[in-house]
């Protein structure tokens, strides 16, 4: 296993699975470590700041609710680039990165929606409304849904990961409607208020711990993501020993 | 092409009468929403417009996974993957077909169904029009579930479930344009508008990634 220590010059080379276990092994623990500071560190700034003076301490919702919800979308761009992969170059990794972003995607998005329904009972007085924001990510929750079933109702992973690519690019028209739902129709969730280009409109005090809640978000979901690549590579390695052990077993037999 | 749209109509019409199946769910579909909601003639003249839509959408869906299916299964879908003419263009006249066979009938039926509903006169126009301009949207998309599906031994529902999400876009705009029409102080063209251009948009994106799916589920 010596040569696999080798440098990772290009991209391609992630395509050797064996290369990207050797460099998943290498760079996990950082990545890990790295997201527990962030969410010590975030978590304890969004507890000890002050409560908003209108929402009280509902307001610290927000921290989990706002990450997760761009991670929801983050989680389907990641699934649309590698849907790419897979189409274009034929990249052996891009199908297990679709493949394992999508159940992420998926608790990101649930998680956005529950969060957003427990704060939206005392700020709004619902649980639910048919608002533009809402009613788009719950049809994103039901195209994760609906990919990985497709995923799992086709056998063969090759064949799986390019029907899935086509079907993935073509839901991505719902991100932009997403993103840009609360600007479009003026309904009851507010408008974006940190990502805008005449800056952040929310006070400092409260996109601290916003900010650094993201980044331990984000730093979660690609911890996780890579987690996952691993071991689907390491599924379909034992698939394909069981299929030659089974080969060997039937000739012998 | 010519030959492929009149060799699929033709199909379509004797396989079975497909298109008055259709006709029928949509006639079915409608008739039971007044037993759920009661027989308010005032509620059902208001919601009647999106009842109409929403029966036309399950509708276009149910003949969906036929649209590639039987190519499949007799072997020509692998001739047409073989063929000179480029596939899009082959699955666009497909889908043309299709909603010529069943989509147009409902466009059709619908102004029955409007005066179920107790609809206006204006209602019943509008909901046609709409219909008309934007089914062909739903069987756009509705082509490249059908071509996913061509890879499932038994996608018939899945599809459904992935086909819908994509279609809302087209659900919201049709009705709201013809509520525009019917009471609104909006006006009619600007949802009427961006209902065409879906319709123009998804005549390019349907086709091209139905092919695209095609060619990667054939062996």
């Amino acid at each position: 296993m010596s040569e696999t220590s080798l440098s990772i010059t290009k991209f391609s080379d992630l395509a050797n699975p064996t290369r990207f276990l050797a460099l998943v092994a290498r760079i996990l623990p950082w990545m890990a470590a790295f997201t527990a500071l962030c969410f010590i560190v975030g978590l304890y700034l969004s507890f000890t700041t002050e409560g908003d003076y209108q929402q009280g301490e509902t307001v610290r919702i927000m921290y989990i609710h706002v990450p997760a919800a761009w991670l929801s979308m983050m989680g389907y761009t990641i699934m649309s680039l590698s849907a790419i992969g897979t189409l274009v170059w034929r990249h052996p990794l891009a199908d297990v990165s679709a493949k394992a972003a999508a159940p992420l995607g998926a608790a990101f998005t649930l998680i956005a929606l529950v969060t957003g329904s427990l704060w939206g009972k005392p700020m709004w007085g619902t649980w639910w409304v048919w608002d533009a924001r809402l009613t788009s990510v719950f049809i994103l929750f039901l195209m994760y849904l609906g990919l990985i079933a497709l995923n799992r109702a086709i056998d063969e992973p090759s064949k799986a990961a390019r029907v899935s690519a086509v079907l993935i690019l073509v839901g991505f028209v719902n991100i932009p409607i997403i993103k840009f739902s609360v600007d479009w129709w003026n309904t009851l969730h507010q408008s974006a208020s940190v990502l805008r280009l005449d800056g952040p409109a929310i006070d400092p005090e409260f996109l601290r711990p916003l900010l650094v809640m993201a980044v331990a978000f984000t730093a979660l979901f690609f911890t996780l993501h890579i987690m996952a690549m691993r071991n689907e590579i390491w599924r379909r390695r034992v698939a394909a020993q069981r299929r030659m052990a089974a080969r060997l077993a039937s000739r012998e037999g | 092409m010519t030959a492929l749209l009149l060799r699929d109509l033709t199909l379509s019409v004797r396989a079975g009468g497909g298109a008055l199946i259709g006709v029928l769910f949509f006639l079915t579909v409608v008739a039971v929403i007044p037993f759920g909601v009661g027989p308010d003639l005032a509620l059902l003249s208001r919601i009647g417009p999106a009842i109409v839509w929403i029966g036309a959408l399950l509708a276009a869906l149910l003949g969906l996974d036929r649209l590639f299916q039987a190519e499949r299964d007799d072997g020509s879908l692998d001739l047409m993957l073989m063929q000179e003419t480029p596939l899009v263009l082959t699955v666009l006249v497909k889908c043309l077909a299709h909603w010529i066979a069943t989509s147009l009938p409902l466009v059709i039926a619908s102004p029955l169904l409007g005066l179920f509903m107790n609809m206006s006169e204006t209602a019943i126009g509008a909901t046609m029009l709409t219909l008309l301009v934007g089914s062909p949207a739903i069987t756009f998309i509705g082509a490249v579930g059908a071509a996913v599906a061509v890879a499932l031994p038994r996608g018939g529902l899945l599809v459904s479930i992935l086909v819908l999400p994509l279609t809302i876009p087209v659900l919201i705009f049709g009705v709201s344009a013809t509520y525009a029409a019917v009471e609104g102080p909006s006006p009619f063209l600007p949802p009427f508008l961006i209902l065409v251009a879906l319709t123009l948009f998804f005549a390019v994106i349907g086709p091209a990634a139905a092919a695209l799916a095609l060619r990667n589920t054939s062996d």
